[in-house]
């Protein structure tokens, strides 16, 4: 740390993590585009040039269909966790700050949790002698038990349980830092506790949700594993397919052709939202 | 000379200028009180003299030493800081003897120290607790000692009673002052509050607009104001429009005074303003024996607080405050014709 | 009302911890096969991950790699924030923006993109690849925690420490990074924490020579049902607990989550 040199030395202090940071995160987005235009040669192998046969390909019904798909799964569970978290993120920030804490740190234990360990134990949890199936048959609800896995409900509970502490921790900043006079300004002007939740916490918060919605919809958009180990092959997203082709079929050009696919589809809807949507107020 | 040396400094930050060509010169041993409203460049001032802002011209001499160009961990200095900015992560000890551990001091030479200032600022015990633990009061006395650890040849004081409570702060305003005259180390405070430069300095200076605009003893720039800006901001005063009838009287209204103090400044028939201190000025009965420097007028408000009586009077559209105390009462009430008398030695003429 | 709050927040907690504890309950089952509630109770599947020659390597893996990536990325973030903070530099925050950037993404996006930049080098499946790969990733977490600490030293603070005759680097070891280690430390644990439970960047940079836990245990799902799994999810879910627990005693959680003081 350069404290009392000029301006070179405070640059000089900075040229090692400039390297690291161009080398190996500027070099492979440079790559991933060349990739993605490359050319195939006689060889089967592929080479600098420009060619859109690897868009061509995605620009099939099955691949268009494969990435609606992923963008419907993704807002469906940004929607739904936001719903399921909101009110706990609300009801937390009014917690004591130790149950504070404690909560927090359960959150954040569990959004670290691997993805291949929760679709491990959401497999446990729908299989046919795992747990909620016998729980139906022993309320009484189904008569034998059966296995509820492989399934689209099965991805998308599992994908919401993966986004549903991540939401609550992009929500909690813009909740906590709301002025409790508010609520209870409205509330001495006759509003009842849910109305002025629904009058003034979630009009305050509205630039938050909107955004931790775009975090969790890019978020999920990464999922890989939860889709292969609780879904049929049809309900493979984007993610899915890269991996697919990048490790089992070798194909870098493909691969890299839909990885600009899903890097066009995250930026555009952060670019739109934040355009349109109110952007950040924090 | 041996003391505080300010030599034509000036600071600009861009196109702004916060400190014009001020030039003072003070005592070793003083202590000086920079006042004035916020934005005055006093606190740039303050900054410069400790070598946190280094001047865009001019130099600061102390004890015959050119400090311009000394850089701020090497001036010998010792400053307390508006927040305190007291280290979170140090206990009391810790932070008093901040400055004893930067320079080698040994262990037991720095907790002895830290037991004695700790004993002089009357908080003796607290080495071991942190920050937080103490009141805003203790966290000042801990700053001031902090900064005295070394025995600075300089003892800067950035608004020290801006973050206490009003009754404390003239209690410390004092116990800063004996502080100061005890160890008499030459001491430059930064305020906006005139009572509390009145109260604690040897030397004032009143600044404005990146100016000095007058600098001198607290009696000598309350009874002799340079200019109605100054006068405005030091002690409440009472202004006539005016004009210069003679070199020593002024016209007000019909009424013609002598005036003791600046009138020589000023040419006759030159428009000025009469300045008087509302406890300099007295209120009599219409009816009781006309003084000889008087105007006239009517009673529109009393206050009576008791220690002090507070007469408002209207006189032909000016408003002169007259402040009693209850062995001077006049006996008069609110409409009451009176005269005002404002003796030549209370009267001092400023610039229109 | 008051209802209606404790039934959601039930309903939460049961939806939140129901697949923890359905999970850590088949962890102690006795038996090979999967049964829920348990059949007897054995601690025979904890036993397994150190005492199998191939989990106990996977985990050392995961363990070294995580310890690695996490304190390079402290690394490299320290001085970009501390510059950014410090002097304002606009060339260290466009690095600041750079080094968050990755983190934003999918992460297939970024593996895809290491596994590129390796094969196009040719150097190919050894554990400093994942290492570097995790820092660049994660290296967001300790950017945005040291500028929070950072950001919580008062300016004042330093000037304070020149007054009493501490010169830049001094008043940088013994005001700055005192204050801002602690958040310097949340922002390694972080990323040692998501570097442990990180699957598609190791996966594609290392995948077939150095078996990280996460991958070899997608590898296991593949196979059908393995019960070691479920004991490697609670030891995990403990771990986080662990580094967590002690950000929040060594620094200030609320406030490296946003909230305000």
């Amino acid at each position: 740390m350069n404290g009392q040199g000029g301006t070179l030395g405070r640059v000089l202090d900075l040229v090692p993590s400039s390297v690291m940071i161009g080398v190996f995160f500027v070099v492979p987005f440079v790559l991933i585009l060349l990739t993605s235009f490359s050319v195939e040669t006689e060889t089967g192998d592929y080479a600098l040039g420009f060619s859109l046969a690897h868009f061509e390909r995605f620009a099939t019904w099955f691949y268009i269909e494969r990435a609606l798909f992923s963008a419907g799964l993704c807002a469906l569970i940004a929607l739904l966790s936001l719903l399921i978290a909101f009110p706990f993120t609300y009801l937390l920030t009014r917690f004591g700050p130790r149950t504070q804490t404690l909560w927090l740190i359960y959150i954040l234990a569990q959004l670290s949790l691997s993805e291949v360990l929760i679709a491990f134990s959401w497999q446990i949890l729908l299989s046919r002698t795992g747990g909620v199936a016998n729980i139906l048959v022993w309320v009484g609800l189904a008569e034998k038990s059966f296995a509820m896995a492989p399934s689209a409900g099965a991805v998308l509970a599992a994908l919401v349980y993966l986004a549903v502490p991540f939401s609550v921790l992009l929500l909690y900043p813009a909740i906590s830092r709301m002025d409790k006079a508010l609520t209870e300004a409205s509330r001495t002007l006759g509003a009842s506790p849910l109305r002025s939740f629904f009058t003034v916490v979630i009009p305050v918060t509205r630039p938050a949700i909107i955004s931790s919605g775009v975090t969790i919809f890019v978020l999920t958009l990464g999922a890989i594993i939860v889709p292969q180990v609780l879904g049929k092959p049809e309900h493979w997203t984007l993610s899915v397919l890269i991996t697919d082709q990048a490790i089992f079929n070798f194909n870098m050009p493909f691969a890299s052709a839909l990885a600009v696919v899903l890097l066009i589809i995250s930026a555009s809807v952060i670019f739109a939202v934040s355009k349109f949507g109110g952007g950040r107020r924090t | 000379m041996s003391g505080l040396i300010i030599e034509g400094v000036t600071k600009k930050f861009g196109t702004l200028t916060a400190v014009e060509d001020v030039n003072l010169e003070f005592t070793a041993g003083e202590m000086i009180c920079f006042l004035g409203p916020s934005g005055c460049g006093k606190t740039t001032l303050l900054r410069m003299i400790a070598g946190l802002e280094e001047p865009t011209d001019g130099a600061i001499r102390f004890d015959g030493r050119d400090l311009t160009n000394v850089p701020v961990h090497k001036r010998d200095i010792g400053m307390v800081f508006q927040s305190f900015a007291l280290f979170p992560h140090l206990s009391v000890g810790e932070n008093i003897t901040y400055s004893m551990r930067i320079r080698g001091h040994s262990r037991s030479e720095r907790e002895a120290r830290a037991k004695e200032l700790l004993d002089m600022m009357r908080l003796p015990g607290v080495e071991d607790r942190s920050i937080s633990q103490l009141s805003g009061g203790q966290r000042q006395r801990v700053a001031i000692a902090r900064a005295l650890a070394l025995n600075p040849q300089i003892f800067l004081l950035d608004e020290p009673m801006s973050a206490l409570d009003a009754n404390l702060r003239e209690a410390m305003q004092i116990e800063l002052r004996k502080l100061q005259q005890e160890l008499g180390i030459t001491t430059v405070v930064v305020t906006h509050d005139q009572t509390e430069a009145m109260t604690m300095a040897d030397e004032i200076v009143v600044m404005g607009r990146a100016r000095v605009l007058q600098s001198g003893s607290p009696m000598d720039i309350y009874k002799k104001p340079v200019d109605k800006f100054v006068a405005g901001f030091i002690g409440t005063s009472n202004l006539f429009p005016a004009t210069m009838a003679a070199p020593d009287r002024v016209r007000v209204g019909d009424a013609e005074l002598s005036v003791a103090n600046r009138a020589g400044d000023f040419a006759t028939g030159e428009d000025v303003l009469l300045m008087t201190r509302p406890e300099e000025v007295f209120v009599r009965p219409a009816s009781a024996e006309r003084p000889a420097n008087a105007v006239e007028g009517r009673v529109s408000f009393v206050r009576d607080i008791g220690a002090t009586i507070e007469i408002l009077v209207d006189c032909g559209g000016h408003e002169v405050i007259s402040v009693l105390t209850p062995k001077d009462w006049p006996d008069v009430a609110t409409g009451d014709a009176v005269t005002v008398e404002m003796p030549a030695s209370a009267c001092s003429v400023l610039a229109a | 009302m008051t209802l209606l709050r404790r039934l959601y927040l039930a309903l939460f907690a049961i939806y939140l911890l129901g697949p923890i504890v359905v999970i850590t309950a088949v962890s102690f089952n006795a038996k090979r096969f999967l049964a829920f509630p348990p059949r007897g109770f054995s601690f025979r599947w904890y036993a397994e991950i150190f005492v199998a020659n191939d989990w106990f390597a996977s985990l050392m893996n995961s363990l070294i790699i995580a310890l690695c990536s996490a304190s390079l990325s402290v690394l490299i973030a320290m001085p970009v924030a501390y510059s950014a903070w410090r002097f304002g530099l606009r060339y260290a925050k466009a690095l600041f923006a750079f080094g968050v950037a990755p983190f934003i993404l999918p992460p297939v996006i970024m593996a895809l993109g290491f596994l590129l930049l390796y094969t196009s080098v040719g150097i190919n499946g050894l554990m400093i690849n994942v290492i570097i790969a995790h820092a660049i990733f994660l290296l967001a977490l300790p950017l945005v925690t040291i500028s929070l600490g950072l950001e919580s030293v008062d300016r004042s603070l330093i000037e304070a420490g020149q007054t009493m005759g501490a010169s830049g680097w001094v008043v940088f070891r013994t005001v700055i990074l005192p204050i801002a280690a602690p958040f310097a430390f949340a922002g390694f644990a972080f990323a040692f924490v998501l570097s442990l439970n990180e699957y598609i960047i190791a996966l594609m940079t290392v995948g077939f020579t150095v078996e990280t836990l996460p991958v070899k245990i997608f590898n296991a799902l593949r196979y059908g049902y393995t019960p070691v799994i479920a004991s490697i999810a609670v030891v995990f879910l403990l771990v986080n607990i662990t580094v967590f627990s002690l950000i929040a005693r060594f620094s200030n959680l609320p406030r490296i989550l946003g909230a305000q003081d």
